[in-house]
């Protein structure tokens, strides 16, 4: 059975169906790229496994099927193990990059508001912990150095770096990326490439959305491409470049 | 040598304990106010003050931290007036005892009236608070039976201490005022710095972000909102024992105004802030009492003045007006 499981999900935003059927399954510790031309439905299908938005019909079965995540708010989503970036950054501005990375961890931690009046060993533990394995996490995103800075002031890449960090903190067992190298330049993108190789090797899927070619096809093991709220071909990213229906969706009839 | 060595032995302990030596450092002083001011007059106003501090306290953790504008925010301190007093007369509840229920009931008024209203944002959680401050202030105006009315209540006891009973002399309410400030703003230094602090400042700076991180982002705002509440009912208990008669008009919609204010100038979000901006606009009406009818025209100046100048608030370091400012970010960034 795969790690996540999506079966036949739609969604119709009033008269225009946003989702098709749409069908698409993820390995443990697989790179799957999900492609298609814009207005596919792409974003839309990352906020309806994330329980941004209910789905109409169909079935989003996670954890080799033991779970399904249907109407499940997305802090429980988290929970279970489904960790997310956005396509236009949606970092904590006016939080420092180690507070942002800390927010991660909370579906992770026990203690709570008496924890912290009264200052327990459990929370001394607990916050030892999280601002520990944050500045690990900023470490492996290359951000160590500027932990103590407000989110706003650091430089796009930074940013998109940052909230990658902040979905680690999570401990997903799949990460969905939506354009992680949007706006970047190509010694950033092939920063980006190789984290995303790093994570894998943490025993964590990624889904990514990208639009760029270059570096979707070589990361990707599996790559689906949608089109019009469906999926029309999935496969190797070779077997996928040279499919027909793909060539047509992306640059029209011939 | 001397104040190197105070100055390690200041670090080190500032280190371990900063928000505990903060508030002493902040608060201490006050100790003496009585002392050196003899003027009864004055310590009354400054025991205002202290009620004021923990009403902006409060409110700076719905509107400061979590970023959700509460305009009904009088009608919690009224709940706790009102519990402390009818408690106190009709069974002679001491102070001690009705201080922490008036608290607690505040708090339940909060949850109950949070649970609802939480899945509304911005401007319509404004409204909703606001119309729930007006609704609990017209009951108490109008249950004659249990609150006497417009004429409110009268005969409440004071605190007393053993055999000792506190007097019309303020000083002894204003160390009290001192004490719960104390308490109060050390408690909400410890939750701003966990990660319940954290959760709420996220969920103002993005919501839908946050619950993505796996916050449970209404339950989150219950605590802020019950914990405000609680505050503000701890503060109508102290304000009914100071005043010994409560009547409906000490509660309403400019009250909840005034403290909102308070939050705003001081900066939001910022727990000394908001002490600040409760101080600055508690007694700047009092200094102002030179200009006589003018009093009140110079007051707004000012306030309008700061906040075009320094919007965000005395002490506010980052810009924060989020919720103010824009609507709807909710699910933006929907199909691509």
């Amino acid at each position: 059975m795969p790690l996540l499981e999506v079966k036949a999900v739609s969604k119709n935003f009033g008269g225009v169906a946003a989702l098709k059927e749409m069908s698409l399954s993820v390995n443990a510790n697989e790179i799957v790229g999900l492609i298609g031309p814009n207005g596919a439905g792409k974003t839309s299908f990352f906020n309806c496994v994330t329980g941004l938005i209910p789905v109409d019909g169909g079935q989003i079965l996670f954890d080799k099927g033991l779970l399904c995540l249907n109407g499940f708010p997305s802090n429980k989503i988290l929970e279970a193990g489904i960790a997310r970036t956005f396509q236009n950054l949606r970092i904590f501005k006016n939080m420092t990059l180690l507070e942002n990375v800390a927010v991660g961890f909370h579906s992770r931690t026990r203690s709570g508001l008496m924890d912290a009046f009264l200052k327990t060993q459990r929370l001394r533990r607990e916050e030892k912990m999280i601002f520990e394995e944050s500045t690990k996490l900023l470490r492996f995103m290359g951000l160590e150095s500027q932990g103590n800075e407000i989110a706003s002031n650091l430089p796009y890449g930074s940013q998109k770096r940052l909230e990658i960090a902040r979905a680690l903190a999570c401990g997903p067992k799949l990460l969905l990326l939506d354009e992680p190298v949007a706006g970047m330049n190509p010694t950033e993108k092939e920063e980006i490439i190789a984290l995303i190789r790093k994570i894998r090797e943490k025993n964590i899927a990624v889904l990514i959305i990208e639009h760029d070619m270059q570096v979707i096809m070589p990361l990707s093991d599996r790559v689906v491409v949608m089109d019009q709220g469906g999926k029309i071909a999935e496969g190797t990213p070779d077997e996928v470049q040279k499919n027909p229906r793909v060539i047509e969706a992306y640059l029209g009839e011939g | 040598m001397a104040p190197r060595a105070f100055n390690n032995f200041f670090a080190k302990h500032y280190k371990k304990h900063p928000f505990f030596l903060q508030v002493f450092l902040f608060l201490f002083p006050f100790v003496f106010f009585p002392l050196i001011d003899k003027n009864i007059y004055h310590i009354d106003l400054m025991t205002n003050v202290g009620i004021y501090v923990l009403l902006a306290m409060g409110l700076n953790v719905v509107v400061g931290f979590a970023g959700l504008l509460n305009l009904g925010y009088a009608a919690f301190f009224a709940i706790g007036a009102y519990t402390y007093a009818l408690l106190n007369i009709h069974w002679g509840i001491s102070f001690w005892i009705g201080l922490p229920l008036a608290g607690l009931l505040s708090m339940f008024f909060g949850l109950v009236i949070g649970i609802p209203s939480m899945r509304v944002r911005g401007d319509y959680l404004a409204i909703t608070t606001l119309g729930f401050g007006e609704i609990i202030r017209i009951a108490f105006n109008n249950l004659d039976a249990w609150t006497g009315g417009p004429n409110g209540l009268l005969g409440i006891d004071r605190p007393a201490i053993g055999p000792w009973r506190f007097s019309v002399n303020p000083t002894p309410y204003f160390y009290l005022a001192l004490f719960l400030v104390a308490v109060t703003a050390y408690l909400l230094f410890r939750m701003s710095d966990s990660k319940i602090g954290r959760a709420l400042v996220a969920i103002r700076e993005d919501e839908l972000a946050a619950s993505c991180m796996g916050i449970p982002t209404l339950k989150v705002k219950l605590y802020a909102f019950g914990l405000s509440s609680f505050i503000a009912g701890v503060a109508g208990a102290l304000f009914a024992s100071k005043q010994t008669i409560i009547t409906p008009d000490s509660f309403d919609f400019v009250l909840s105004v005034l403290i909102l204010a308070m939050v705003v100038l001081g900066g939001m979000g910022n727990i000394w802030g908001s002490a600040l901006g409760a101080l600055v606009l508690g007694v700047l009406p009092e200094v102002l009492r030179g200009f006589a009818s003018y009093r009140m025209l110079i007051f707004g100046i000012i306030v309008i003045l700061m906040m075009s100048f320094r919007p965000q608030g005395i002490l506010g370091g980052q810009l924060i007006r989020r919720e103010l400012n824009s609507r709807h970010k909710e699910a933006g960034d929907a199909a691509s």
